[in-house]
């Protein structure tokens, strides 16, 4: 069985990233399980910077603890990853910066001393390339051609031009030639190219594509850690698609411009994080009091103020749960993987011109910025038999109909249909005032306990159409032991669960997806055919726990928390079950 | 059939602004200005944001949105970019354009996005019964400050200009006439248009009154102003407002009408998605993403 983890780590500005993600892709592409993860400090240069990949001819879907590969572009990745390396790890370093003897190591090391300076400048390329040349010395030794990252080569940097390709493709090769002549070809493994069924995708991707796969029409997005991504990853389709994507002035606008946008008839969304999320609050009440559709994503990371900014965490459920003042319906889904947050994004720009509400898409930086291998025909299955769905938007010929058009019309099912402007015979006020049918201001008693009822009506509207799938159990049922949990902790609970059944120890997983309305009576009942339950959560004060026992009334006998800024890694779960002795 | 006044009407409701308030002129001049360019109501968006001026939207059938104070720029904004076929007006106090919201509307004039931006300027926080406001003049006493007010007051009209405003003017609700001219050209104008309307507050404000005003404004085309000139617009709006104690004997003077108009390609023009057809008509049907999958194969 293979599943090794290969570790990149240098000084930020030296292309960590991009030469991590040529590694994820270097092995989908030889048909294995890649999971990546990403550590980098907020800053562009100077501090350092670390790329997992980790590679496996079975399922994974988590980075793990121990590294089998390590390149060290310079001393501090040893110092702060030596203790990571598994017994016989490779360490690929460059002798003239870096001097290092296998008595140094902990435990048993291989060195492999690449000249990557000398070979960079021997191709004539820049010295910020060493990490390329990296790539092609990793490379060498678990695989016994080049072509693959040839053709790589060519799709990274094709639209670049042929120089580019050439460049790239000559000094990656200067250091996949320098292994196989000085240490043999394959010395770690011979991986041979498996079939390939299975993409690449990272969580912020994931996130975009579902977005255009849903129609979104317009989004404005403030730059911030860990959203970044969901941008570029929009504007690079932006043409394409004819989807408008603007850079607002800051959050505020951004929420505001997007509710104009969809006031308007465009689907729209905006994503931050928790501080831009602080900003938007006004505006998610602006989007409930007065019925436009909006889809926020929110990736955590941990707080509070400005915390640690490139990090994991899962702090701000309560945050997601409670923001902006006053009582009013919101939906709030959280996805735990790539496909999760491909569907989720679509689920949520449906659900919210449906019901004409704030729909929340809670993820967080793991989930945003690692990358994962997807079945291939999974993603397109989701999104071949996704249908749009905008709910009440009256037709150009209904709006001329009307005689008496009430935006909010009190139905039966809350949901009043929607003109747009520029209809003739829709015309009508939004307002941020309680108002009464038509829009107008209104304080009455009588009309307020209507207008609350009416918006509420939606929410029951929704779960009597079944919008809200139970939470689901995946793993046995008869599993001595349950871990509960929402969002990307399941990267490494599904990666745990696979360990603990080559050890016999049988664990499922109740995965909460929608937090908001929570399945309560769902759960409760998932929950009495339970032996043991152990929650898990990224947070210090056991938010999700007590989400549950407000909703449920159930209380966790176990629990692990944790609240580091590190994701949950499958060892830290295991020792865990191990510990509760199922 | 062209627009009327009468279909500017609604019958289920009537402004409520104290009895001589300045924002019935500028009501008055809006809807002037919307019968004499002909726009069809339906095609009409006002976007207020919260205040006593911010209330009007609910008395003009057009399509409205009342947002949040210091807030309806950006709403603005979302609604050009979704459908450029609208007319879409801007409407708020001084204290929602110059202090809850001043940042949006500096970055909507940079953009040059093609709306009009109507401030309804008293110089007092009116709805929650009189604070001074961005604009109040230096020395004003005022519940809201145990000193009289030491703050320079906000020059909108260089504010404006030195953020790329491509139509900067100053109205005065108590000239209709003129206030519809300027209405109607910051509207046919293409790009990012304001008028700073001085609007006396009957209620709150006992020094910059109708009469106040009366003595003090004047039209700048009647004094030669070149409207092309953006120096001279600068000198122009340096009269007034003052940022000193007004001297013994002195009287100000209060410059009106259009100070500066260029043009300038607007935020929609550099919005290739909405060149064709606005996104609002763009059909979400047929949308693929399997190639975008591929690629990550």
């Amino acid at each position: 069985m293979i599943d090794l983890q290969w570790l990149i780590g240098g000084e930020a500005g030296y292309g960590i990233m991009t030469t991590g993600l040529m590694m994820s892709k270097i092995f989908t592409r030889l048909g294995l399980h890649v999971f990546d993860y990403v550590e980098y400090p907020s800053l562009i240069r100077g501090g350092h910077n670390a790329y997992y990949v980790r590679a496996s001819d079975e399922e994974v879907t988590s980075q793990k603890k121990t590294v089998d590969i390590l390149v060290a572009l310079n001393a501090d990745t040893i110092k702060l990853h030596v203790d990571e390396l598994s017994p016989n790890a490779a360490v690929i370093f460059d002798p003239s910066v870096l001097k290092l003897t296998v008595e140094q190591f902990p435990v048993s090391v291989r060195l492999f001393p690449v000249p990557l300076l000398e070979l960079t400048k021997k191709v004539g390329a820049d010295r910020l390339m060493i990490n390329t040349v990296s790539v092609g010395a990793s490379l060498a030794l678990f695989h016994k051609q080049f072509d693959v990252l040839q053709k790589i080569m060519q799709d990274t940097f094709g639209k670049k031009g042929d120089d580019v390709v050439a460049l790239n493709n000559n000094t990656s090769k200067a250091g996949y030639d320098y292994v196989v002549e000085n240490f043999g070809p394959g010395l770690l493994a011979d991986i041979p190219i498996g079939s390939q069924t299975r993409l690449l995708i990272g969580g912020a991707e994931a996130i975009a594509f579902g977005a255009i796969r849903a129609g979104l029409k317009f989004a404005a997005m403030y730059p911030m850690t860990p959203i970044n991504t969901i941008m570029t990853t929009l504007v690079a389709h932006a043409l394409k698609y004819n989807i408008v994507v603007k850079e607002p002035e800051d959050e505020i606008a951004g929420i505001n411009m997007a509710l104009g946008a969809s006031f308007a008839g465009a689907r729209s969304m905006v994503a931050t994080s928790g501080g831009g999320f602080s900003l938007m609050v006004e505006g998610l009440g602006l989007a409930a009091q007065t019925e436009t559709p909006i889809v926020v994503v929110l990736g955590m990371r941990p707080g509070p103020a400005t915390g640690m900014p490139t990090w994991s965490d899962q702090g701000d459920l309560r945050f997601a749960l409670h923001a902006a003042q006053g009582d009013f319906p919101r939906i709030i889904l959280a996805p735990g993987d790539m496909l999760d947050a491909f569907e989720g994004t679509m689920t949520a720009l449906n659900l919210a011109e449906k019901y004409q509400l704030p729909v929340i898409v809670l993820v967080d930086k793991h989930i945003n910025e690692s990358h994962a291998t997807v079945e291939s025909e999974k993603l397109k299955v989701i999104s071949d038999t996704f249908v749009v769905e905008r709910g009440k938007i009256l037709t150009d010929q209904e709006a001329l109909a009307e005689t008496d058009y009430k935006r909010y019309a009190l139905v039966e099912d809350g949901i009043s249909p929607r003109s747009l402007p520029g209809q003739q015979g829709g015309i009508g006020l939004s307002g941020s005032d309680e108002h009464d049918e038509k829009g107008l201001y209104n304080e009455e008693a009588d009309m307020r306990i209507k207008m609350m009822d009416k918006r509420y009506a939606k929410l029951a509207k929704a779960i009597a159409n079944n919008e809200f799938p139970a939470p689901r159990l995946i793993g046995d049922p008869d599993a001595a032991l349950t871990i509960v949990a929402f969002g990307s902790t399941k990267f490494a609970i599904l990666d745990a669960m696979r360990q603990l059944k080559k050890e016999n120890i049988s664990v499922n997983f109740l995965q909460v997806s929608f937090l908001e309305p929570f399945p309560s009576q769902a759960f409760t009942e998932m929950i009495g055919k339970t032996k043991k339950t152990l929650i898990v959560e990224a947070n210090k004060t056991g938010q999700f726990e007590g989400l549950i026992r407000e909703r449920t009334g159930i209380t966790f006998e176990h629990h692990l928390r944790k609240y580091d800024g590190r994701p949950f890694y499958p060892e830290e779960i295991i020792e865990k079950v191990k510990a509760l002795q199922v | 059939m062209p627009t009327t006044l009468q279909d500017l009407q609604i019958d289920y409701d009537k402004p409520n602004w104290c009895p001589g308030c300045g924002d019935f002129g500028i009501w008055v001049s809006l809807k002037n200005a919307i019968v004499q360019l002909d726009l069809k109501p339906w095609e009409v968006v006002l976007v207020s944001g919260i205040g006593c001026s911010s209330k009007l939207p609910y008395w003009v059938k057009t399509y409205g949105f009342n947002g949040l104070h210091g807030r309806p720029m950006p709403v603005a904004e979302g609604i050009r970019l979704a459908n450029n076929g609208l007319t879409v007006i801007v409407i708020g106090g001084d204290g929602d354009q110059f202090a809850e919201g001043g940042n949006h509307w500096l970055h909507a004039a940079r953009r040059n996005v093609n709306l009009t931006l109507l401030i309804h300027d008293n110089q007092v926080y009116g709805l929650t019964t009189g604070q001074f406001s961005p604009t109040t003049n230096i020395g004003e006493k005022n519940k809201a400050t145990p000193v009289p007010v030491v703050e320079a007051p906000v020059n909108a009209m260089q504010l404006a200009l030195s953020a790329g405003a491509t139509f900067v003017a100053r109205g005065y609700s108590g000239d209709n006439k003129q206030e519809t001219e300027l209405l109607v050209e910051a509207i046919k104008h293409k790009g990012f248009s304001i008028i700073d309307t001085m609007q006396p507050c009957v209620t709150f404000n006992h020094h910059n009154t109708f009469a106040w005003f009366y003595e003090r404004v004047y039209k700048l085309e009647e004094h030669g102003h070149d409207m092309t000139n953006k120096m001279q617009a600068f000198e122009r709006a340096e009269e007034w407002p003052l940022r000193r104690p007004l001297n013994e004997g002195e009287k100000e003077k209060v410059a009106t009408g259009i100070f500066f108009k260029e043009d300038r390609p607007t935020w929609e023009d550099g919005t290739p998605q909405i060149a064709q057809t606005p996104l609002v008509k763009q059909s979400l049907e047929n949308i693929h993403v399997n190639p975008l999958l591929d690629e990550l194969m």
